[in-house]
């Protein structure tokens, strides 16, 4: 069974909706998928939205930051959209720091600011 | 009512049916979102323990009752793998694996109510965690 992420570019952006629970294979393909994409389109910006996500554990947030890292290597900016307030409320008590990584409550206040940013 | 599910762990997969599991019987139980997102977040956690350091093991997820008639759900990782030498260290949030930052431990311990782990050097190790209703 292969869970493949959608990686959508619209204009200079990249739009990556994760909408299934992804097992730490399929994340560690998205991310080199979104940097393979990046490379392809020179795009600017990528959202990464978890809207439907219910958990983001340490392993997938801690590869969020990495790709948000990445990404800027290659001079594009990323943004995490959508996290649920749950999810928020986990991932700090479970003591993950987010830092290098741009947030958005959704995907049009993300869109801004990749606007805003670049 | 037998609400005891069994997962064993032996690959990526099986790390997102334990999550799954688990979310289904905080479900099950009433626990609010929160709860269920830290116990979830804990099976996640702890599975991937099991399948990063002895490759191999089980979990065991319940509900248990206590002596007040409250309900709580218990979730038990077992492994036959290395063990954990220095404790106190794998507890501490400075200890660092090759991935997740090692913070599947000592970030359990904060999301749930109870949190026992036994490790033996070269036997493997057993953690169990309880999180009580409300």
């Amino acid at each position: 069974m292969e869970i493949r992420v959608p990686i959508l570019k619209i204009k200079n952006y990249l739009i990556v909706p994760i909408q299934v629970d992804l097992d730490d294979n399929a994340a560690a393909r998205l991310q080199r998928d979104i940097l393979i994409r990046i490379e392809q389109t020179g795009a600017r910006g990528v959202i990464i939205d978890i809207s439907v996500l219910d958990l983001v554990d340490s392993y997938l947030g801690r590869l969020l930051g990495d790709t948000a890292q990445m990404a800027e290597l290659m001079d594009a900016r990323v943004v995490l959209t959508g996290m649920q307030p749950p999810v928020a409320l986990t991932l700090v008590e479970l003591g993950l720091r987010l830092d290098n990584i741009y947030t958005a409550l959704d995907m049009e206040s993300g869109i801004e600011l990749l606007e805003s940013l670049l | 009512m037998e609400r005891t599910r069994h997962i064993s762990i032996s690959n990526e997969h099986d790390i997102v049916l334990c999550r799954r599991s688990s979310r289904e019987l905080a479900r099950e139980l009433g626990f609010n979102l929160v709860d269920q997102t830290r116990i979830t977040t804990t099976a996640s956690e702890l599975a991937r323990n099991i399948f990063e350091y002895a490759k191999k093991g089980e979990v065991i997820i319940g509900v248990i009752e206590n002596h007040e008639g409250h309900l709580g759900l218990k979730m038990t990782f077992i492994d036959k793998g290395p063990g954990i030498d220095n404790l106190d260290a794998a507890l501490g949030e400075g200890w660092t694996s090759h991935r997740g930052m090692g913070l599947g431990l000592p970030g359990s311990k904060k999301l749930m109510d109870e949190f026992n782990i036994e490790s033996i050097v070269g036997k493997g190790t057993t953690v169990t965690v309880v999180k009580w209703q409300k």
